[in-house]
């Protein structure tokens, strides 16, 4: 005990001497300045060097999809590379006005109709068309058979009169506004489809008859909140015993917790359609205990939907919390004790204000990865409980209409941003805290 | 132990206001934390319970203030056993080392927090929040949040939360203990005066010994569950029980012997280089037994021409330069070290390494304690 004390004083003692003599400085001289510049560049080419590897996987992994999404939701090319010199003299042509495009340029049109029919091409023509202007598929296809076996010479200089002795419709204007509007590389269709809507003939922005996409994206946002508010309240309590039990009790029933981050999500899924089906566990265990008749219609319901995701998801909400309830020490609660508030008001004044950083930040996990969820709606959701994702996937696998499906993916990640605008005005993101 | 200064007359409840009777704590019911723990404090006392870390402090304030329950034993306040009463109902003011203020709320909100559960008016929270700000000397803080608040003011908040409800009691556990040294001996004085002000009555716990002998009008010394002893601070300076509380309480010179003989009062010690020493020890163990001969660096002395009643021989090895005092090292042919602590004036002594010097004390200042061998 002397000795260490000795030590301590000495060592404290050699330290105490003046070095006079020497000017005080207040800056650094030009080389200290850049020495010291020279270390710092060295330092953060470093730090570069380390997170490179990251910065180029995620340009690569997300900045690049989420980009080329974004551009081919309003990048439409198709009409513009199947008839590009009509398109050409149809941009002096007026479209406003009542009059059709002039011969010539129809002259124009029955030379590339031509050409397309001979390609196998016009189909994909009248299709495109038909979109917009329903009926007019018809109408492209029999003009390009009828005018396939005709002159091309002839059709150059005489192609308008022939074409609309053919089938007068080409007298009409809406047509051929429709194939210059068409013809735009650069087209909002897609996003106006996404939302339900369309351009009339003359032209304006009105709602469709049928509303598909507004209802699932609201669909997908109630499936998404209820998700959330079931995830949060099963994982309160049971993130506050853990957080409270003794450790050995805490990371026993932690492994529980972390079990379905261990088992693949497919196998997790389709345990469900095993509870749940016409035959499965639920519906026999009700009817062996006759609480119920008939078996009851569980499965591809919005309501299986609901319930597996809430399971899948259950983690991302308790951990969180549980990370955020261990860091409460828990002498706050008992100084509310101690002050003469009774325990359960005491919870709430006190302790559940404090786990808000650990509640926002599990409610704003769950509820961006449930509004995107694809599979287990897939698989257990019938058509009852699809959500937005699921028609996207619809639209890139089936239907093959990428340009619609990018244009619903680009509204989701808008809508989610928005979302997470409105969530930073109302709580703050600086007070997420995941652990 | 209990004070036993009141036996001989029935003590009024005002002299045994918070009682510990036969408390013993186990949380895992095997391993006694607390074992028979009494304590008698008076009221407005001040109490501290001094010990070292996970003596068990803690859990006594805890089963005081209801937060833990008591294995067997009973606890009374004002004569009243506690053991069932919800700690929200005991009406204690505590004090935790890390403040425990809420940081939600602003320091204003803090404080009107438990007149708040407790219904008071409006005006009165806001009248007495106010005075209580001034009290600790932070008026123009209610507005801020504790995160915006330095340590020491922190502490202060806490003080004044856990007095603002009027408690009888109040429990302090470590209050001090985040705080830098000038802070702490600042904050020691604004406790003494708010008990001297207020009146209440004060337990508080500490592993400082400094901290709780200024502050204190009783200690109780903890060691592993038990109090070794437990008196007012010069009691325990200068006449501890045992060993465990002479070397805890203080700095001590500590030269082991055995016991020679005992005789009016007076005992004779042999010590290991074949002296003897003579004290006046009431805690004296048998004769023939082995003891522990402590004296204060303060009451040792460097023999000039005078001596006093005990003298030892050793050499000197070091001299450390503090300042106001200077302490000399020596070494005794024993192998036992010790340390001389004189004053820095014109009579400090020199001397040589090595040097063969001869070391006096008087009778009352040497004391034959206890040995664990
Ligand atoms: N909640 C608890 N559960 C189990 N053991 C505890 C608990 N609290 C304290 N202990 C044990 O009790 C002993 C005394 O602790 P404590 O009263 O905190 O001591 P002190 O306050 O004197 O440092 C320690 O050994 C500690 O490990
Ligand atoms: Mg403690």
């Amino acid at each position: 005990m002397h000795r260490a004390e000795l030590s301590a004083a000495s060592t404290g003692a050699s330290g105490g001497g003046a070095t006079p003599g020497l000017p005080p400085h207040s800056g650094l001289s030009a080389a200290e300045k850049s020495q010291s510049r020279r270390v710092m560049r060295r330092r953060k080419l470093l730090t570069l060097a380390f997170v490179a590897p990251l910065i180029i996987f995620v340009l690569i992994a997300f900045v690049a999809p989420i980009g080329t999404m974004l551009y081919r939701s309003v990048y439409h090319p198709t009409v513009a590379q199947l008839i590009p010199e009509t398109l050409a003299v149809l941009a002096d042509w007026d479209e406003t006005g009542e009059a059709r495009p002039s011969d010539s340029a129809l002259n124009i049109f029955t030379v590339e109709l031509q050409l397309l029919a001979d390609d196998r091409r016009s189909g994909k023509l009248a299709e495109e068309i038909n979109r917009s202007l329903p009926g007019s598929s018809s109408l492209i296809k029999s003009s390009a058979r009828k005018i396939k076996p005709l002159d091309p010479e002839m059709l150059s200089r005489d192609g308008a009169s022939k074409l609309l002795a053919m089938q007068p419709q080409w007298q009409q204007v809406e047509i051929w506004r429709e194939m210059k509007l068409a013809g735009a590389l650069f087209t909002n269709d897609f996003y106006l489809t996404a939302l339900d809507l369309m351009h009339n003939t003359q032209g304006d922005i009105v709602a469709r008859d049928t509303q598909i996409y507004v209802k699932l994206y609201m669909k997908s946002l109630w499936i998404a909140l209820l998700i959330t508010l079931l995830t949060g309240i099963i994982s309160y309590p049971l993130a506050y015993y853990l957080a409270t039990a003794p450790t050995r009790t805490a990371n026993t029933l932690m492994v529980f917790v972390l079990l379905p981050f261990w088992t693949s999500l497919l196998v997790r899924t389709t345990s469900w359609i095993a509870l749940l089906q016409t035959n499965g566990v639920v519906n026999s265990f009700l009817q062996s205990i006759h609480a119920i008749g008939e078996p009851l219609e569980l499965l591809y319901t919005q309501f299986s939907t609901v319930i597996a995701m809430t399971h899948i998801l259950l983690p991302f909400m308790i951990l969180p919390l549980y990370s955020v309830m261990k860091g409460i020490d828990p002498s706050y609660l008992r100084a509310a004790l101690s002050l003469g508030a009774k325990p359960i008001p005491a919870f709430i004044r006190i302790y559940m204000p404090m786990t808000v950083p650990g509640l926002s930040a599990g409610a704003l996990l769950v509820f961006i990865i449930s509004i995107g969820y694809y599979i287990t709606p897939a698989l257990v959701g019938g058509t009852d409980g699809q959500m937005i994702s699921n028609i996207i996937a619809f639209h890139m696998q089936s239907s093959n209409n990428w340009e619609l499906a990018a244009a619903l993916g680009s509204l989701l990640l808008g809508l989610i941003l928005l979302l997470y605008w409105i969530y930073d005005r109302l709580v703050g993101v600086s007070n997420i805290k995941l652990g | 132990m209990t004070d036993t200064s009141t036996t001989g007359q029935a003590p009024s409840s005002d002299d045994q206001y918070v009682r510990f009777i036969n408390v013993k704590k186990s949380y895992d019911q095997h391993n006694l934390v607390v074992k028979d723990f009494n304590l008698d404090a008076r009221k407005g006392e001040f109490v501290t319970l001094l010990g070292p870390s996970g003596s068990g402090k803690t859990t006594c304030l805890m089963m005081l203030a209801g937060f833990e329950d008591v294995t067997s034993g009973s606890i009374l306040i004002n004569g009243e056993p506690v053991n069932n009463i919800a700690p929200y109902h005991r009406n204690i003011g505590m004090v935790f080392q890390h403040y425990a203020l809420f940081p939600h709320m602003t320091i204003s909100e803090n404080l009107a927090y438990p007149l708040k559960v407790r219904k008071k008016s409006a005006d009165e929270v806001k009248r007495r929040v106010k005075e209580s700000l001034a009290l600790v000397e932070l008026a123009d803080f209610g507005k801020r949040y504790p995160g915006q608040l330095s340590g020491g003011q922190k502490q202060r908040v806490a003080l004044a939360r856990s007095l603002i409800f009027e408690p009888s009691i109040v429990l302090m556990d470590e209050p001090l203990g985040a705080l830098d040294k000038n802070l702490r001996e600042q904050m020691q004085f604004e406790i003494k005066r708010l008990h001297e002000d207020l009146g209440f009555t004060a337990i508080y716990v500490t592993h400082d010994q400094t901290e709780a002998l200024t502050m204190s009008d009783r200690i109780a010394v903890f060691n592993d569950g038990i109090v070794e002893q437990c008196a007012a601070p010069e009691e325990l300076y200068e006449r501890p029980a045992n060993s465990f509380v002479a070397d805890f309480i203080g700095e001590n010179n500590r030269i082991p012997g055995t016991v020679a003989r005992i005789e009016g009062g007076r005992a004779q010690i042999s010590l290991a280089d074949g002296s003897s020493a003579t004290t006046l020890n009431p805690n004296c163990p048998q004769p023939g037994e082995p003891c522990m001969l402590t004296i204060r660096p303060e009451n040792l002395f460097i023999a000039g021409d005078t001596l006093r009643d005990n003298c030892i021989e050793a050499s000197f090895t070091t001299r450390l330069y503090v300042g106001d005092s200077i302490r000399y090292f020596f070494k005794m042919s024993s192998g036992a070290e010790l340390m001389v602590k004189a004053l820095n004036d014109s009579q400090a002594p020199v001397l040589t390494p090595g040097a063969l010097t001869r070391l006096t004390w008087d009778l009352a200042d040497g004391l034959a304690l206890d040995r664990a061998i």
